[in-house]
């Protein structure tokens, strides 16, 4: 085989399927992240992005469909694969009964470090995710962020040029979210490549230059942030209408103006695209020529529901 | 490393198998890991530590004068005795740890790391050898505060010739345990192997008053008796015997038959 260059996609994918029992998990996903940028993989819970991270980090073989991270097969040269990449899981991957300390040597170890250099890449990591005052206690006694710092600083031992973060904020306050994401932006900046899942349309939106939504397995859309949102409109306005009894009247109105479908919850509340805002002072008006009253009114970014609603023609419960 | 530059793929050195060296060195590695797992949880230990001292001291004055008519003449009946009993039954707790790891999600991280696939369960069942050399101490050492002092190398070979069957055994309990749907199970089914094994044998009574079947079944079949018949013969006078060769070869077909199974269903589970 011959050594690829750095001409070489990160992550190339083709068709790849996963099926456990009757379900298809994965479904014929298509992926490919250039070298030196950050891919958000964004979907609800149960759409493949765990599966699909597994396939791709050699956890799990692939029922059909051919994968490559820098050129080489996760099939193939499974070996040389896991030499080039980083996994953070969902699920923090380190040991409970041992300390931060022990932990990370112990990963350096087995990546083939001396002790010495074991000992001074665990330092220099626990130091840098704000942990050196707890790397002698005990894992037990870790907070949820704290143990996701670690878990990937455990990632990025053999600085990996490819670094896999199965939503690694989920759970998180908004402070270690943000500590996150700078981390994230430096792995970039120091020359690794990103793959990101996650279930928030605002992180994919900060942190990612493309992202991928998938959903029962297949690929829906594949788009800038910023292509991504325009597909499914900037934003929203919703209105509630004093006398619901009216919801559907104020519907008809608000979708000639604004067009788009406007969708009504089950709490009768309005909610329709919003392209234009300077189109919202009509809408007022029209509503209120007519003596519809609003009870309340309020413009909203896009939500993953509205992502997956506008993306798959299916409205689904996005977690 | 904060601000230090990703080598890209392309510029690295890589290798697509990993070398037997390299393997020894991950074994050695996660035997290291369980050892600090020990460290921090001492009661871990208990099995190998308190548990052959009760075990002793029940035994031997429990049945000491009904036996051999007093407890002095007893102790080279039971000391082997409990000393295999200690071994096989100690011999289930790799599987456990092994089962525990992966259940857990920390596997996920050893199978995307690039090291070799069997490490994880060799270096358990490697820190495990360290558990039966303890156990075996022991035993002799609360033998011979009791009155039982035969000559110390012999004890040493004993040591070292159960240390050989726990590790045998130990890979024919982590396959049981791969395969039980889980710790909890494992430790069931592995109780169900070891009670029978130990106590349907020569450990802590002659064989000559059993029922035939179980008799024949104590004397002529159990493993377990060939061994402990075999330490007894080491003990009393140096002598090695059939049934020595017949134990080392016994746990020999464990090997050959476990080490694939296991490795097997290892890859495949974990």
């Amino acid at each position: 085989m011959s050594k690829p260059t750095n001409s070489v996609p990160a992550v190339e994918a083709v068709g790849l399927v996963k099926t456990f029992g009757k379900n298809r998990a994965v479904d014929g996903v298509n992926l490919t992240i250039p070298t030196g940028t950050i891919c958000g993989v964004l979907g609800p819970n149960g759409a493949g992005k765990t599966t699909t991270i597994n396939m791709l980090s050699t956890l799990l073989k692939p029922d059909a469909g051919t994968a490559k991270i820098f050129g080489y097969d996760v099939r193939k040269d499974t070996q040389i694969v896991r030499q080039l990449i980083g996994l953070t899981g969902q699920y923090a991957t380190i040991d409970e009964n041992l300390t931060a300390m022990e932990n990370l040597k112990i990963f350096a170890r087995l990546l083939g470090f001396s002790r010495a250099e074991s000992k001074r890449k665990a330092e220099e990591l626990l130091e840098e995710f704000s942990l050196s005052e707890a790397a002698n206690r005990q894992l037990s006694k870790f907070s949820g962020g704290m143990r996701r710092r670690l878990d990937l600083a455990a990632s990025l031992l053999s600085s990996p040029p490819l670094i896999f973060l199965d939503e690694p904020t989920t759970g998180l306050d908004p402070r270690t979210r943000t500590q996150m994401w700078q981390t994230i932006r430096r792995l970039v900046k120091n020359g690794s490549t990103i793959l990101l899942t996650t279930q928030y349309l605002d992180e994919a939106d900060q942190l990612a230059d493309h992202i991928v939504v998938i959903d029962k397995g297949r690929v829906v859309a594949n788009d800038t942030p910023t292509g991504l949102k325009r597909s499914v409109s900037a934003s929203s306005l919703q209105l509630t209408i004093k006398n619901p009894d009216y919801t559907r009247k104020a519907a008809q109105i608000t979708e000639r103006i604004l067009g788009g479908t406007a969708q009504i919850s089950e709490a009768a509340e309005l909610s329709v695209p919003l392209a234009d805002t300077a189109k919202l002072a009509e809408v007022l008006v029209a509503l209120k020529e007519i003596e519809i009253d609003i009870t309340a009114i309020n413009v909203r970014e896009p939500s993953l529901d509205e992502v997956f609603f506008a993306l798959t023609g299916d409205k689904k419960e996005a977690v | 490393m904060s601000n230090t530059a990703v080598i890209p793929a392309h510029e690295r050195d890589l290798k697509n198998h990993v070398s037997f060296g390299t393997a020894v060195k991950n074994t050695f590695t996660f035997a290291y890991r369980t050892l600090l797992k020990v460290a921090h949880n001492p009661e871990s230990l208990l099995d190998v530590t308190l548990m052959p001292i009760l075990l002793t001291l029940m035994f031997t004055y429990l049945f000491g004068g009904a036996i051999s008519g007093d407890v002095i003449s007893y102790l080279p009946i039971i000391i082997p005795g409990i000393l295999i009993q200690t071994c096989v039954t100690s011999c289930g707790n790799a599987g456990t740890q092994l089962r525990e790891d992966t259940d857990k999600s920390i596997s996920n991280r050893f199978k995307s790391m690039p090291i070799s696939r069997i490490s994880p369960l060799a270096g358990v069942l490697t820190a495990d050898l360290l558990r039966y050399a303890m156990a075996g101490a022991i035993v002799f050492i609360v033998g011979a505060i009791i009155g039982y002092r035969p000559a110390f190398l012999n004890v040493v070979a004993c040591i070292g010739f159960i240390m050989f069957i726990g590790w045998c055994l130990s890979w024919l309990f982590a396959f049981v345990a791969m395969t039980a749907k889980s710790v909890s199970s494992a430790s069931m089914y592995a109780m169900l192997i070891m009670f029978p094994l130990t106590f349907l044998s020569n450990a802590f009574v002659p064989t000559g008053t059993m029922p035939q079947v179980l008799r024949i079944f104590a004397e002529y079949i159990n493993p377990v008796s060939k061994a402990i018949t075999a330490v007894r013969e080491i003990l009393g006078n140096g002598a090695i015997g059939a049934d020595f060769w017949l134990a080392l070869l016994g746990s020999l077909v464990i090997l050959v038959v476990f080490v694939p199974l296991t490795l097997w269903t290892y890859k495949r589970n974990a």
